[in-house]
Parts: C-alpha cells; structure tokens; sequence
C-alpha cells in the first residue's frame, strides 16, 4: 500500500459513490494503443517521452488493443488502413476511447481537397471522444486533450437519468 | 519416415510497434528461419503528385515536409534547390548558411530519432528517452527560428520565411557544447553494451557490391563501406566550403555492413554535423534572408532532377514544368522507398527476431515510401 501502509490504528471504511470510484479508477490509468500512422506519431513519442512524460498521467502506450483503453488515431487515415483501424478498435475491450490527433484524423486536414486516398476524417469508421486540432498538434495539445477526455470520464455514470450536479 | 513440413506465412505489421509506421511484412518462415520478406506498402498513401500538380510552386512545400517527416528541413532544402535551380535564381549566402546550420541540425534530430528507437525496438528502453531528451533542444532551436516543431514550411523558394533569431547562435553553441558529452553517454550506453553488440553485429549483413546493385543510399550504403555522400561527390549549396569526413562501416564489431556498423555510421555522422554547423556558425555572413524571393514562382519550360543527402540517403525531385505557375509533375526518388527494397536479401537465413533489428537500421520513413 506504500505511504498508507500501517498508518491508521483502527480498520477505515471510504464512503463514495460507485461513479467516483469507477471514474476515478479510468481516468487515472488510461493505457493508450500506440496508433502511430505519420507525423503526428513523432510528436506522441516526443508526449511520452522526457520532457513531457505522459507517464504522469497514467497513459502507458501498449502494442495490443486488448490491453488498452484508449486509442489515439496520431497521423493520416488512409482508405487501405481504415479497414485495420476498425478492426483495431473493436478489438479494444469496453469501456473504451479515441482521440483524434492532428488535422488529418480529424477531417482530412491538408489532404482533404485532392487526397483521392484519404479518409476525411476518422469519426467517419469509429466514434471519437476527443478531437486534438493541429498539424501537427504540440506535445502540451496532446496533454490537453487528455485531460479533457479525463474531464469526459469523470462525469460519466451508470444511473440512466443523472441528476447534474 | 521424415516429416512434412511447409513454409509458413506470417504478417508482421501494418500496426506493430517496430515497423516505424505503417508497413506490413510478409514473412515466409521455416519453422523460425526466414525463407523471404515481402514488404507491402501503400498504407501511408497520402497522394503527394496528385496535390503537386494543383498546387502552386510554393504551395508545394508545406507537402514536401510530410514525406519525410523526421528530415522536414532536408525535403524543404532539396525541393526549393530543384526550383532554384531550374529558374536559375541566385540565393544569398547568409541563406546558404543558415540552410546547412538547419539542414545538420534536422539530420542530428533525425538520427537521434533513428537511434533511439532502433535501441527500444531491439529491448534498450533507457536510450530512447536520452535521444529525447537532446532532440527536444533541437527543436526548440527550430520554434525558436519559424514557430512549428516538426513541419516547418521555413526554406522556400530563393529564401526563407524568417532570419535567425537572436539567440539562436547562442543557443546552437550551448546545444553543441552540451551534446558531444551527452554523445559520448549514448555511445557508453548502447553502441558498446554486449547485449546489443550480440543482437547488431554480424547481422543482416549487407555486401557493398550489394547495396550498390539495390541503388542503396545514405546511412545504409556508407554502413557498408561505400565512400559515396552527395554532400561531398556532388556538391549542392555550400557544402565544398566546410571540412568533414565520411564515415564509413568497418566491421569493428563484426562484418562491415551489418546492423551494428549501419548505427554506428549514424552516431559518427552527428558528430561531423556537428563539426559543419561549427564551421558554419563561426562564418555566417549578415544579410538579408528574403531578397532573392520572387514575387511570382514561373520557371521556364523544361525539367531537372536534382538530389540532395538526407539523413536517410539520396533525396531527389524531378521536376517537370510547363511554364505554368504549377508544376506539371514533381516525381520524389525517396531513399526510404528504394532502401527498404533489400529488406528480402538481408533477412535470408536470420531469425524473426532479427527481422526487427534489421529493419530498424535501414532506418525507413513511411511517409517518404508511400508519399
């Protein structure tokens, strides 16, 4: 238990709500597919590396989809690789997210006009959670759009009709 | 009674995590030797001619920073060269300069990249993050000067977007101070580890009559031997006015042209860009950046090829105009494209693993192959 070992003289209960806990059990450990198509794929090894270290934040890049929780769809999305991505996600067990790195993944970007081999976008074959604008997006726009799919989570909830707080 | 047995076909990629982007590889397998490899490529597809011909001759740059997008600076270089070229424009010599000082300090950063993952894919994570790190400041020389990181739309045609910055001198010379020690520390942690020397040396080991037959450039060649560096067998810019030496592989480890000598070709390259961007800080001439920028990019009727050496190997563009403010066709000879091609004849004989050693020192860019 690290620093919490032997600290307390009596046995402690935690009162939470089942949405915290499981929120809180998401947001904090998001493995992340490594999903490196192009450029963007740089400046996400340049996020998980030193300087920005995504590892503060939990994100741990995975080769597998089925030990990840997010993917992040980082560089061009091409007609023949939309096919794999598709298969990819649905790999990933639930519950499971996406963000959308750079202007190419998200809409295509500079390739949206002539790319006869371009998909325009990647929400067109997997729901995306967080879009992260740029070509590429700096390493610190990567973050942000991290804590907002963070922000996403936490107020996620098993009840049907959640009163907003 | 011998037992039947039948090759086995197995597909490494298009999403693996050691094949540097989008590449699928066949691999046809005897139990775990390697019979052949087959690349399949066309997944990175971005259609680079198709958005030449509609593009305007400056339009075409930003286009050219994707293809190899870890030497953005070097694609930049070599296209606005080829027009340079062919509209027969004079550039000034401040521009020259500060296009080596950018073009030595993309092929540090590159390598660096190149280097460290090539450590990670073969299980020496430590590296990668020491290659980070001195990237990192790399590109912060390049934010500060232009604003992006990784794309920079900075050498155009006949000049460049922005003059130095005042601290880049500065700051270049700190880097270099800071970076030949950090060199010697990558060189302690990782060329000479035996975990290593045992996984590179005398492995995929490419003969230079070989790579020379492939049309192999850069890195690669040089790896095996080959004295051949556009740079200095056919001078582009100023390379003529600055003293550096070619390395070359040896065989120090091993056999010359293995997998070891292919990295250590790269770490001794830094060093002499370094050796250049020296030479070139301490005569870089004042000027104007932007004065031989034409106002309107329409070269004459006709065609050039022109090459420049990139940190992956020879770049070329060939060019064709019509006389027209588009291009009519920008062909790319991509290094990345022709050196993959002798992947099959070097992993012949080896086992799977080695397959992942291979590859990354051929050092490959998918953008650049599949443009």
């Amino acid at each position: 238990m690290g620093l919490l070992d032997k600290q307390f003289t009596d046995e402690n209960i935690i009162i939470t709500k089942v949405d915290d806990l499981l929120n809180w059990a998401r947001l904090s450990s998001l493995w992340q597919m490594g999903f490196g198509l192009a450029c963007c794929a740089i400046e996400m090894m340049a996020t998980s590396a030193s300087h920005y270290d995504f590892d503060r934040f939990g994100v741990i890049p995975r080769p597998s989809p089925r030990q990840s929780d997010v993917i992040i769809i980082s560089g061009t999305v091409t007609l023949k690789m939309a096919l794999r991505i598709k298969r990819l996600y649905e790999q990933m067990p639930d519950p499971k997210y996406v963000i959308s790195m750079g202007s190419c993944s998200n809409s295509g970007g500079p390739y949206w006009e002539h790319g006869y081999h371009v998909l325009k976008g990647v929400d067109r074959v997997i729901p995306v959670d967080v879009y992260v604008p740029g070509c590429p997006p700096r390493p610190e726009a990567l973050l942000e759009g991290l804590l907002k799919l963070q922000e996403k989570i936490r107020n996620e909830s098993l009840v049907i009709n959640k009163k907003s707080a | 009674m011998a037992l039947k047995t039948e090759e086995m076909v197995l597909n490494m990629g298009p999403q693996h995590p050691s094949t540097h982007g989008v590449l699928r590889l066949e691999l046809k397998l005897e139990g775990e030797i390697i019979n052949d490899v087959i690349p399949h490529i066309g997944y990175l597809h971005r259609c680079f001619e198709k958005h030449a011909e509609a593009m305007t001759y400056p339009q075409v740059i930003p286009y050219t920073d994707r293809l190899d997008y870890l030497a953005s600076m070097y694609n930049e270089f070599g296209y606005a060269l080829a027009i340079e070229r062919l509209m027969g424009i004079e550039v000034p010599e401040r521009v020259e300069y500060i296009r080596v000082i950018m073009g030595e300090f993309q092929r540090i950063a590159s390598h660096l990249v190149a280097l460290g993952t090539y450590g990670a894919d073969i299980g020496a994570f430590t590296p990668f993050l020491f290659c980070f790190r001195d990237r990192e400041r790399i590109l912060h020389l390049f934010e500060i000067t232009c604003g992006a990181r990784l794309l920079y739309n900075y050498i155009w045609i006949g000049g460049l977007s922005h003059d130095l910055h005042p601290d880049f001198i500065r700051k270049s010379k700190e880097f270099i101070k800071d970076f030949r020690p950090n060199l010697k520390e990558l060189n302690e942690l990782l060329t000479y580890n035996q975990i290593f020397i045992d996984r590179t040396a005398n492995v995929g080991i490419l003969p230079a009559e070989t790579a020379i037959n492939y049309g192999i450039s850069g890195p690669s060649l040089r790896g095996s031997g080959v004295k051949w560096d556009i740079r200095r067998n056919d001078p582009y810019s100023i390379y003529d006015k600055f003293d550096f030496e070619i390395p070359v592989g040896t065989g120090e480890k091993g056999t010359a042209g293995d997998c070891w000598d292919r990295y250590y070709v790269r770490i001794r390259e830094m060093e002499e860009s370094l050796k250049i961007i020296e030479q070139a800080i301490e005569q870089i001439p004042q000027g104007d950046v932007s004065s031989a920028i034409p106002r309107r990019v329409k070269p004459p009727a006709g065609q050039i090829y022109s090459r420049v050496e990139t940190p992956r190997g020879e770049l070329g563009y060939f060019i064709i105009s019509d006389g027209s403010v588009n291009p009519q066709r920008v062909k790319v000879r991509a290094p990345s494209f022709v050196n993959l091609e002798v992947i099959g004849e070097l992993c012949k004989g080896h086992m799977v693993a080695d397959v992942i050693a291979i590859l990354g020192s051929i050092d490959i860019v998918l953008g650049e192959i599949d443009r």
